[in-house]
C-alpha cells in the first residue's frame, strides 16, 4: 500500500502551517521527513494518519494493506503514549483486544512482538519501571503487533539520551532488514535522518514547503555511524537548513 | 599544589537542597495523640484542668467501656454505620456516574455545571426538613440527606478527574482504532482514577458531618442522637466519649481510601 498526498494545505484559525504538499510515499520505504521546528511536521504527520483534516488537498491510500493488517497507519508517537496503569504486554494486548480475537490469537501475537523487539523478559514490568529507550521499544512493539501497513513516526527517538538512540536505531534497521516496512520518519535529527531515509524530504520553515528531497541510495544495513558518505549528505542537508533554522529561532513563538 | 591550598581559603560548599518531599512518619502522628491525651489526663488528674473544661480521659475511656458492655455501643453504631453505608454509597455512586457523563458530553457539561454549581454551597442540612416531606421521617430521608451532601463533591472532583486524563493517550487509543467504549473503559475511567479517590475522600468526610446533624435532628439511636443528648444533659464525658467514635470513623474511612488507593494506583509512581 502506498500514500499520496496531493496538494496538501492547512492552517489553525488563519495561520497557514503546511502549503501545497505533494509527496509519494513508496511502500517498503522509509521517508524522512526533517524541518525547522515548528514547520508543520507533526502536523502533516496527524493528516496522514487522519487524526486531521486537510483544509485542502487529499490523502491517498493507493492499494489495499495486505489482509493480516489490523490498524493500516499506526503512529509512534515521541513521548510514548504509554498507559501506565497496564504492564508491557497489556499495552501491547490493548491495540488487539478490539479485533474479536480469541485471548490465545492475541497472547501468541503479543509474543512474538515482545521477542522481536527483546521485551520478552519485561513483559510484566509497569512503565514507570522502564527506561526511556524501552519505553519507546514498547511503543514500537505495539505498533509491530497491528502489523501496520504504514508506521507514522513522530520525532520517536528525540527524547532518549545519544547512545540509547544509537541502539534503537540499530534496532529499528534491523527489525525493517528482517521484515521492510514502510515508515514516514519524522524527526529533526539530520543525522537519524540519513541513517533512516531511503529519502529524505526538507520541509522549509513556516509555512511548510517541501524545499527538496533528496534520495539515499546506500542499503540502511550499510550505513553506521559516522559514515563518510552519509555525513557528506548530512552536511549539505544543514546548509539547507541552517539559514532557515537561524530565522526560526529568532521569531517569536506563535503559541 | 600544597601552596595553593594554603594561601587560598578552602570551604565546604554549603549544603541547600532537600525537603519539600513528604516522607511516611507514621509514629508521629500516633505520638501526637499520645502526648495530648497524657497531658490532658495529667492536666485534669491534678486539678490544673477543671472537670468542667476538659473530662478526664481514662473517664471518657471508661464511659466507652460502658457502653460497649451494655451493648449500647452496638446499639447506636449499628443505624450510623448503616447510614453512612447507603447514604455513602448511593451518593457517591451517582456521582461518580454524573461526573463520567459531564466529562464525556458536552450538551450534559453544559447543562449540568451550573446546576451543580448552584446547589454545591446549599448547607445540605438546611434541606432536612424538604427531605423528611418529601421521604418521610424514617430513615430514607436521613439516606436521601447524606447522599445529596456526597453526591455534589464527587460530581466536581470527578468531572475534574476525566478533564484531567492524558489527551495524548486519548489520540493514541483513536489512532489505533480502539472503539468508543474500550477508550473509555481502558484509559478514561482508569486515567481519572486518582482524581475520582482524592475526591472520595472529601465527600466520605462530609457524609460524616451530615451523618451526624441528620441524627441531631431526629434519630433515637445513632452516634448524632447519643451526641445530642450527653451535649443537652452536659454530661462531658458521654459527649467526649461520641466525638471519639466519630474521629475513630472518621481516620477508618480515610484508611480504607488509602488502601483503595495503593491498592488501585499501585502504577503510580
Ligand atoms: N492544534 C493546534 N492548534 C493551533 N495551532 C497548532 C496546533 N498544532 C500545531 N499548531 C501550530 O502549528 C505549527 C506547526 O506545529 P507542529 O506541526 O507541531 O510542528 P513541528 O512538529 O514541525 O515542530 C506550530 O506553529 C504550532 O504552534
Ligand atoms: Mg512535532
Amino acid at each position: 500500500m502506498d500514500i499520496r498526498l496531493s496538494g496538501i494545505s492547512h492552517s489553525y484559525d488563519g495561520f497557514e502551517v503546511l502549503r501545497d504538499i505533494t509527496l509519494d510515499i513508496p511502500s517498503g520505504k522509509i521517508v524522512c521527513i526533517v524541518g525547522p521546528t515548528g514547520c508543520g511536521k507533526s502536523t502533516l504527520l496527524r493528516l496522514i494518519g487522519g487524526l486531521e483534516r486537510p483544509a485542502k488537498g487529499s490523502v491517498l491510500q493507493l492499494g489495499l494493506p495486505a489482509e493480516d493488517c489490523l490498524n493500516p497507519l499506526t503512529y509512534v508517537f515521541q513521548d510514548f503514549a504509554l498507559l501506565p496503569w497496564r504492564s508491557v504486554a497489556g499495552n501491547i494486548s490493548l491495540v488487539l483486544e478490539d479485533h474479536g480475537m480469541k485471548k490465545s490469537a492475541i497472547t501468541e501475537i503479543v509474543n512474538n512482538v515482545l521477542a522481536r523487539t527483546k521485551l520478552t523478559e519485561f513483559a510484566r514490568a509497569l512503565p514507570k519501571q522502564l527506561s526511556g529507550g524501552m519505553k519507546q521499544r514498547v511503543a514500537i512493539a505495539r505498533a509491530l503487533a497491528v502489523k501496520p501497513a504504514v508506521m507514522l513516526m513522530d520525532e520517536p527517538l528525540s527524547a532518549l539520551d545519544s547512545q540509547t538512540r544509537e541502539l534503537l536505531m540499530s534496532d529499528l534497521v534491523k527489525l525493517w532488514t528482517q521484515q521492510p516496512f514502510t515508515a514516514v520518519y519524522v524527526t529533526h535529527n539530520l543525522d537519524e535522518a540519513v541513517r533512516m531515509g531511503h529519502s529524505i524530504v526538507v520541509l522549509s520553515r513556516c509555512p511548510g514547503k517541501i524545499r527538496e528531497i533528496i534520495h539515499l541510495e546506500k542499503p540502511l544495513a550499510e550505513r553506521s555511524y559516522g559514515d563518510g558518505e552519509l555525513q557528506f549528505r548530512q552536511k549539505y542537508l544543514w546548509n539547507l537548513m541552517r539559514d532557515e533554522a537561524l530565522a526560526a529561532d529568532a521569531e517569536l513563538v506563535n503559541v | 599544589m600544597s601552596d595553593v591550598e594554603e594561601t587560598e581559603i578552602a570551604r565546604q560548599v554549603a549544603f541547600r537542597g532537600g525537603g519539600f518531599a513528604p516522607k511516611p512518619y507514621r509514629w508521629i502522628g500516633l505520638a501526637v495523640f499520645v502526648m495530648l491525651i497524657s497531658l490532658a489526663e495529667l492536666g485534669t488528674q491534678n486539678g490544673f484542668i477543671s472537670p468542667l473544661t476538659l473530662p478526664k480521659p481514662s473517664d471518657v475511656f471508661l464511659k466507652f467501656r460502658e457502653l460497649y458492655e451494655t451493648g449500647l455501643l452496638r446499639k447506636h453504631l449499628e443505624p450510623s454505620l448503616t447510614r453512612l453505608a447507603v447514604g455513602g454509597a448511593l451518593g457517591a455512586t451517582i456521582g461518580i456516574a454524573v461526573g463520567v457523563l459531564i466529562g464525556l458530553f458536552s450538551y450534559i457539561r453544559a447543562g449540568l455545571v451550573p446546576l451543580v454549581a448552584a446547589i454545591f454551597p446549599i448547607p445540605k442540612i438546611a434541606l432536612l426538613p424538604l427531605f423528611v416531606i418529601w421521604f418521610g421521617i424514617d430513615e430514607a430521608s436521613k439516606y436521601a440527606l447524606i447522599a445529596f451532601g456526597t453526591f455534589t463533591p464527587t460530581v466536581v472532583a470527578t468531572y475534574g478527574a476525566v478533564d484531567n486524563v492524558d489527551r495524548n493517550l486519548i489520540r493514541m487509543a483513536q489512532s489505533f482504532g480502539l472503539s468508543w467504549k474500550s477508550i473509555v473503559r481502558k484509559i478514561i475511567l482508569p486515567g481519572a482514577m486518582p482524581g475520582i479517590l482524592s475526591g472520595l475522600r472529601i465527600s466520605l468526610a462530609i457524609a460524616i458531618i451530615l451523618l451526624v446533624a441528620a441524627e441531631m435532628l431526629g434519630a433515637e439511636y445513632g452516634i448524632g442522637a447519643y451526641i445530642l443528648e450527653a451535649g443537652s444533659l452536659y454530661d462531658l464525658d458521654r459527649l467526649f466519649a461520641g466525638v471519639v467514635m466519630l474521629s475513630l470513623l472518621g481516620v477508618l474511612l480515610s484508611a480504607v481510601i488509602g488502601g483503595i488507593e495503593r491498592y488501585v494506583l499501585r502504577w503510580r509512581t
